[in-house]
């Protein structure tokens, strides 16, 4: 006997469109850190002082930076949408035999999520 | 006019002669109603004996038939030529395992797989038999129905990537099995399948790809099961290191 084991083409991903969007998941994984890199370092400049605090924003606001922010949003809405949608098939609610609807475990979380998003917003906003 | 025919390109591989497969193409007489493993049996039978794989019940009831079909791991018996027809149709061996002979694969790895995670009820003790038998209600039964609907097709290992990479990972439909016999109320034995599911080629290296829940033809859903397995590993950890004098 002498099996063969046929290789991974590095491609692989690009194969099939679930392979190619779980990969796409993956990857915003890179926007998210980096933008949580840059908030730490705003807590830095926060602490430093108001001068470098405002130098920090003055750099935050420069294009190539903003662009960021446009990319890594996108990258975490698309996050947090798949991840939503999968959630019904992980979160099992049962009542008797049956089993809550997908709708429903999916739209608590939606739900859930846009009052937190309001009210950061509504802390962040207000002065 | 000419009867229609259709193109079947198969991959070979005889290891007594071959150093690696290679596709080798065969026409067969089109007709609507076969399914691909109609038209394999029709080339074993008329056109080339010396092509070898698995095949029993031919009604998507055994599991053996799993081939990879334009690159989609399908059951040959549930996958019908006039889906493809005129275009030729690919077959090859289902991918991620080794290959033993042209289609057939060696499944020694998901044999001892499906057997480390013990998928059979496990009791602390027996009780005796004139304590009559165990029961179970309508409720207890729909917890792991879905996922002891599984028939060893191993789809869902040609379908997940994670196993591709490392072929270690216990994968999609051992985990599946697991949690049906950790979510029967008969079962004593989810501390023992814990080691298994804990290690670290175990439900952890699941990224939940999604694909071996699309290709399964049970409907099984065994990325469900690999994620509801991580809930509850973590929701025990939780009671461990909350309540660590409670019986977990």
């Amino acid at each position: 006997m002498r099996p063969y084991r046929r290789p991974v083409a590095p491609t692989w991903w690009l194969s099939n469109r679930a392979y190619f969007l779980f990969i796409v998941r993956e990857l915003t994984s890179v926007f998210i850190a980096a933008y949580l890199v840059l908030f730490l370092l705003l807590l830095h400049n926060i602490a430093v002082g108001r001068e470098a605090y405002e130098a920090y924003l003055r750099f935050l606001a420069t294009p190539g930076l903003l662009v960021f922010h446009v990319l890594a949003l996108a990258a975490a809405l698309f996050h947090t949408v798949t991840w939503f949608n999968l959630l019904p098939n992980i979160m099992v609610v049962r009542y008797g035999e049956n089993r809550a609807p997908a709708i429903i475990i999916a739209g608590v979380n939606y739900v859930a999520w846009i009052a937190v998003s309001i009210f950061i917003a509504w802390i962040v906003l207000s002065r | 006019m000419s009867k229609p025919t259709m193109t079947l390109e198969v991959l070979r591989y005889r290891p007594e002669q071959d150093q690696a497969p290679r596709f080798q193409t065969y026409e067969v007489a089109y007709r609507e109603d076969w399914v691909v493993l109609d038209a394999i049996n029709h080339i074993k039978d008329q056109i080339d004996g010396t092509l070898s794989y698995r095949w029993s019940c031919r009604m998507g009831v055994c599991g053996s038939c799993g081939m990879m079909i334009n690159g989609v791991p399908k059951l040959s018996c549930a996958t019908f030529l006039k889906d493809y027809w005129p275009a030729p149709v690919r077959i090859e061996p289902l991918a991620n395992f080794p290959i033993e002979r042209d289609l057939v694969i060696v499944l020694d790895d998901f044999m001892e797989k499906l057997t480390s995670v013990k998928p059979w009820i496990i009791r602390e003790e027996e009780k005796p038999l004139s304590e009559g038998e165990y029961r179970q209600s309508p409720a207890e039964l729909a917890r792991y129905k879905q996922f002891s609907m599984c028939i060893n097709c191993m789809l869902c290992y040609a379908a997940c990537p994670v196993y591709a990479m490392d072929p270690h990972f216990l994968g999609p439909a051992a985990t599946a099995l697991a949690q049906r016999y950790n979510m029967d109320s008969r079962d004593q034995g989810r501390r023992q399948r814990e080691e298994v599911f804990a290690s670290h080629v175990g439900i952890w290296d699941c990224t939940y790809v999604g694909e071996c829940t699309v290709v399964c033809p049970a409907n099984v859903d065994p990325a469900g099961a690999i994620q509801q397995a991580k809930l509850s590993s973590t929701l025990d950890w939780f009671k461990g290191v909350l309540m660590p004098w409670g019986e977990r």
